[in-house]
């Protein structure tokens, strides 16, 4: 569904931020990238919905060459594309609402929009994605009462409510305690299931990804290292994505065993299989 | 441990000097000080004292022809009001009601055209053509004082508050499109950028990703302005561009100090409240 060809992105300073990536993505994939900071995870999702103008290569969007598209084909291709940020980008002094139904912006017209009279389907649709990540009752709060992961979900409620075939997710949970992340990345891979989306999620907590994604690529300066299942992820493997360091800590641990034993997170063992 | 604790006992440190060279430092220093001294002493052998001596009573009396501003001056000395005295009330009114119109027309005139000058003045949005022309503009608009403005409207429309409107739109241009272009600027590229990635059109990017967060300062500003406009419109009056300004010169040219002293306790008190219900307003926005 989503193909990169080679694509690659050199900054005006000459900084090569990602060496001809070519990688696959079926319907309904859950993907995650891991890798150090600055090695082009961040530069990647952005190079594939050009709010990063890639300088090299293609993305192909169901069979549509999005890097060859002019101003008003980009913008149906977005409206294909959810992202989710790790600041959560949310804008601050609108409401929940207001954040929710601006991921219907592609569709509806500018004086719509201006108004703020969306048509009703998008109302209805805006009120049950609240009501999914369970924020119903803060639809006319503004965006900066809520707290991180009160944000975060309303961030994902604006990129589902655009209908994408695709989300990508850059960091969603950086900014987040262990508990929430873990809520948000569960909430983020249930929701791709129910609806049979795609998704590549940036991410650089190794266990995190181990625990809810299924496959794992890896980045390292701008080059794919690591292409595999979650549990393929050996000390050597993350050698050859981070760099030498103690990685016995980091590789997830036989299920038998228990996860992390922390008690927290009851469902996360089915999860995971529901998941592989 | 303990070799690390020894050698970094006694260790000075202090802040390091805003001018790191030293010469140029104390040089700076002792030039401004040497400069200011002798600014002064030029200034102050021209001064005749013996003269500012015996003007001093002078002064007083001139002031004193403030006191009591009219028409309470018309009052104690006639006993009641006459016609001429209504007269004048009529004409401070007129003034006072020209200025304010004044303030309001060209603020609001002002705040529609700041709006696309200072979208097309921001870096971070404007393409560099538009970038230029906006800031051009915004440029040619703040290089001159108002009084200069109003002096060149003046001479191309005639007398009245017709120029005055004019050149206080014409300031608030400068000020506004720049003041706005700078928050745009300083705005928070995330939320501008997940609008961006919904695939909206520029004018929605424009009313969701950048209006919500520059509105508060927009509306501030614009609250600000329409206090320095009222201020400005006593002030281009004095060239003629109408207002209280001009009533306030005619009263001046007629030495009927009383009633250039109601005018300006009535500037005072107008600015004041003006100045403090927007301090209350843009409090509140914050």
């Amino acid at each position: 569904m989503l193909r990169l060809e080679g694509l690659s992105k050199r900054y005006p300073t000459g900084d090569e931020a990602l060496k001809g990536v070519d990688l696959e993505v079926p319907k309904g994939q859950v993907m995650a990238l891991i890798g150090p900071s600055g090695a082009g995870k961040s530069t990647l999702i952005r190079c594939i919905n050009r709010l990063v103008e890639p300088t090299g290569g293609r993305a192909i969007l169901d069979g549509v060459d999005v890097t060859a598209l002019g101003a008003g084909g980009l913008r149906q291709a977005r409206r294909r594309m959810g992202m989710i940020f790790q600041e959560y980008a949310l804008v601050e002094r609108l409401t929940v609402m207001e954040n929710v139904l601006s991921g219907r912006l592609g569709y509806v017209s500018f004086w719509r929009s201006w108004f703020r009279t969306y048509p009703q389907s998008d109302i209805d649709e805006a009120f049950r994605l609240l009501d999914r990540v369970g924020l119903t009752e803060f639809c006319d709060k503004r965006a900066d009462e809520l707290s991180g992961g009160q944000r975060q979900r309303v961030g994902i409620a604006r990129a589902l409510i655009q209908d994408p075939a695709l989300l990508l997710v850059d960091e969603p949970t950086a900014s987040l305690d262990p508990k929430t992340s873990r809520q948000i990345m569960r909430l983020i891979c249930e929701l791709c299931e129910e609806r049979d989306l795609a998704a590549i999620i940036n991410i650089h907590d190794v266990l995190l990804a181990q625990m809810f994604v299924p496959r794992i690529v890896g980045l390292r300066v701008g080059e794919v290292v690591y292409d595999g299942p979650a549990d393929g992820l050996s000390p050597e493997v993350l050698t050859e994505i981070y760099g030498e360091e103690d990685w016995t800590a980091t590789i997830k641990k036989d299920p038998d065993e228990g996860n992390d034993g922390d008690g927290v997170e009851e469902s996360t063992e089915e999860h995971m299989q529901g998941l592989t | 441990m303990a070799d690390v604790a020894a050698t970094a006992a006694g260790r000075r440190w202090r802040k390091p000097p805003l001018i790191k060279n030293a010469n140029l430092r104390w040089g700076l220093y002792i030039g401004a000080a040497v400069y200011f001294i002798l600014a002064s002493y030029s200034i102050l052998v021209e001064v005749n004292w013996q003269r500012v001596y015996e003007g001093l009573p002078r002064g007083a009396k001139f002031v004193g022809g403030f006191f009591p501003p009219f028409p309470f001056a018309n009052i104690i000395e006639t006993g009641g009001f006459e016609e001429l005295a209504a007269q004048r009330l009529i004409d401070i009114g007129d003034g006072l009601i020209e200025s304010l119109t004044m303030t309001v027309t060209s603020t609001v005139i002002g705040i529609l055209i700041s709006v696309p000058i200072g979208l097309g003045a921001a870096r971070n949005i404007a393409p560099m053509p538009v970038y230029l022309l906006c800031r051009g503009i915004i440029a040619i608009s703040r290089s001159f004082q108002e009084v200069i403005i109003a002096i060149f409207f003046v001479a191309m429309f005639g007398f009245g508050p017709f120029a005055g409107m004019l050149t206080l739109s014409f300031a608030t241009i400068g000020f506004l499109s720049k003041l706005l272009a700078e928050d745009i600027e300083s705005m928070d590229p995330g939320q501008a950028e997940a609008i961006r990635a919904t695939g909206s059109r520029w004018p929605q990017w424009i009313n969701y990703g950048v209006q919500p967060q520059v509105m508060p300062r927009l509306i501030g500003l614009s609250l600000y302005r329409l206090d320095i406009n009222f201020r400005e419109s006593s002030v281009v009056g004095i060239v003629g561009a109408g207002g209280i300004g001009s009533t306030l010169l005619t009263a001046f040219d007629r030495y009927e100090y009383s009633t250039a002293a109601t005018i300006l306790l009535i500037i005072i008190g107008i600015v004041f409240f003006a100045e403090y219900s927007s301090g209350k307003i843009r409090a509140r926005l914050q």
